[in-house]
């Protein structure tokens, strides 16, 4: 065989665009679209789009690290895919807010500081075992369901475009941790007790995730007063529960005030991590 | 004999008169270069190999997707850490299909698996090397996957037919994963000197084992004649490794670096490309398990599985009493 042979067999493929790895399938919105769109938010609309991109950041960035790690390979890629969805909701937000300030997604996650993040404390909580990322994912995707639904109808089209892709793929996530919780609520002894204890170490940081802000009344439908999404969630989660014979935690709600940069011990670790190689070269592109 | 060494493998037990059909019809299939496939008689020579072969190609997808994945949570831009996560999710999917494809062939997914994990199974030595800086996840895209593909896209042509379609699929993404991996190396070369001399340096240490995922040289591969007559191996390893040598001779002119290969040029009267002596010392040491991050690579693999078992159990004990319910109702 000549090497003409090799070079006529590796030019009979090579249509790239057919990769799984295309970020942005289609024409959906996509955050370098964003970035050079001509609107530009408020400093208001910018603060909330940071909480929302926040969240979704550093859930991804928790998320991702089950890559190569999961219980079986088809959960390596539901939970990398996840992820995946998730810090495409957050480069949306980011880039979106990132406009107020003259600023770009990349400046805004990398070159913050820990108390200028605004993520929830829920998101920041460490994987544990498969159930606590279950559980955290069950808390989640009800509210983030929930929170997009109702941005559909806000009155900033950035963040309702934004949420009208974001609501299709959070639908898919909540099935998922739906699906797991089913499965280890019921499987065994062994999955319903981990299970049990996952509910009572996430139980106190869901108290924060439906505290209103000033922000939100300010913002009038803009935004959604988290309060406002407590009753359907409630709902929903128990109902879950229920099925799947796992009783709603007693323990108390925490004090977390994420949302004023006050986070939790977590969250400095999850920056040194994101943040150390891009900090090691101010200035530079990649 | 001659003519079974030829397709059929050495067959030294007599053949009944359906084997013998069997054993005719596969001659015929490899000679009219169409496709064997699960349900076909084969010998089990043929099974044997492809079983081996395939499923050291899924265990190594699985294995590759760690040095990758060390630095998702750390890439330097969010763009970047979309594409590599999104890059590592393809391997694991390359994985599962080609552990599905294996199963075809009769071994179920679970013992190849324990296989992995026990030591018993290889998968590509450059995956014991570590993943040490950004730049790496430049020349494993560009390098790692580029060889991969050279590899690979004869094996669409390969005679058994869920390989061959499995590897349709998978060259597709692997051409993009070559193509980010060069482009993160672009952006470096361009960058600031710092970047610059973490490109170079990560193509300085990814070359060599680059070039030896061909496999040995064609003077110390005994296998890959029979491998050849069955139309599984379409060109031999050295052709290939040539062929691949010459493709990023020119590829990293664009880049403005360098190959740390002294003796590397084209020579016109043979029309191949020339390398320096690659260190078959080191890979035999690397397969043999004393790679830097044999140990490690392997750990990881494991401790995955022994966490999951509690999860996989409470799985399997969930759908067999969804199972009973419905079938009372
Ligand atoms: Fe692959
Ligand atoms: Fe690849």
């Amino acid at each position: 065989m000549s090497a003409h042979d090799i070079d006529h067999s590796l030019d009979s493929f090579g249509d790239s665009t057919a990769s799984a790895t295309r970020v942005t399938p289609g024409n959906a919105l996509r955050p370098e679209d964003i970035a050079i769109a001509q609107d530009k938010p408020s400093e208001q609309v910018a603060e909330y789009a940071l909480r929302l991109g926040d969240d979704a950041l550093i859930l991804a960035q928790r998320l991702s690290h089950w890559i190569s790690r999961g219980p079986e390979i088809e959960e390596d890629i539901a939970l990398g895919n996840i992820a995946l969805d998730q810090l495409g909701h957050a480069r949306s937000f980011l880039s979106y807010a990132a406009k107020a300030w003259d600023k770009t997604e990349d400046d805004l996650a990398y070159w913050r500081e820990e108390e200028e993040f605004r993520s929830l404390h829920i998101v920041e909580q460490p994987n544990g075992d498969f159930g606590v990322t279950i559980v955290r994912q069950l808390i989640i995707s009800i509210y983030q369901h929930l929170l997009y639904t109702a941005l559909l109808e806000s009155s900033d089209e950035t963040i309702a475009a934004i949420s009208a892709k974001a609501v299709k793929e959070v639908d898919y996530h909540r099935d998922h941790a739906i699906a797991w919780t089913l499965r280890l609520g019921l499987g065994t002894e062994e999955s319903a007790r981990r299970m049990r204890h996952a509910l009572d170490i996430l139980w106190p940081y869901v108290g924060e995730m439906f505290e209103d802000e000033e922000l939100h009344t300010a913002l009038g439908d803009v935004a959604v007063a988290p309060s406002s999404l407590r009753a359907a969630w409630d709902e929903e989660f128990t109902a879950v529960l229920k099925d799947a014979e796992l009783e709603l935690p007693t323990v108390p709600f925490a004090m977390a005030r994420g949302r004023r940069g006050e986070h939790s011990e977590h969250l400095g670790f999850i920056l040194a991590e994101m943040q150390v190689l891009a900090r090691k070269h101010p200035g530079a592109t990649w | 004999m001659a003519a079974q060494q030829e397709s059929g493998g050495s067959l030294s037990a007599v053949l009944s008169p359906e084997e013998q059909a069997g054993q005719d019809r596969f001659n015929q299939i490899i000679a009219d270069d169409s496709r064997i496939e699960p349900r076909d008689w084969m010998p089990e020579a043929y099974r044997k190999t492809l079983t081996r072969q395939m499923s050291q190609h899924a265990h190594s997808e699985i294995i590759g997707m760690q040095p990758e994945a060390n630095w998702i949570t750390r890439a330097p831009s969010l763009k970047r850490k979309a594409i590599l996560m999104a890059k590592v999710q393809d391997e694991a999917g390359h994985g599962l299909y080609l552990y599905s494809g294996t199963e075809t062939l009769g071994t179920p997914r679970d013992v190849l698996n324990e296989q992995l994990m026990t030591g018993k199974a290889k998968y590509s030595s450059i995956f014991n090397y570590p993943a040490r800086s950004w730049a790496d996840m430049g020349a494993i895209g560009w390098l790692v996957d580029g060889a991969a593909i050279a590899n690979q896209v004869p094996l669409c042509r390969a005679s058994y037919g869920p390989y061959g379609r499995a590897m349709v699929r998978i060259c597709k993404e692997e051409s993009f994963h070559q193509r980010q991996g060069f482009e993160i190396l672009l952006e470096l070369a361009n960058g600031t000197e710092a970047q610059k001399k973490m490109a170079q340096d990560a193509i300085n240490r990814f070359y060599a084992p680059s070039l030896m995922m061909f496999g040995p040289p064609d003077s110390d591969s005994p296998n890959s004649g029979q491998s050849t007559a069955w139309k599984i191996k379409r060109f031999s390893n050295d052709e290939l490794r040539q062929r691949f040598v010459g493709m990023i001779a020119e590829q990293v002119k664009v880049l403005g670096l360098t190959l740390p290969d002294p003796e590397l040029r084209f020579d016109a009267e043979t029309g191949t490309w020339i390398h320096m002596e690659l260190d078959w010392v080191e890979f035999k040491a690397v397969i043999a398990g004393n790679g830097p991050c044999n140990a490690q690579r392997l750990q990881r693999r494991r401790d995955a599985h022994n966490e999951g078992a509690w999860v996989r159990e409470a799985a399997a004990a969930y759908a067999a009493k969804m199972a009973r319910k419905t079938e009372v109702a």
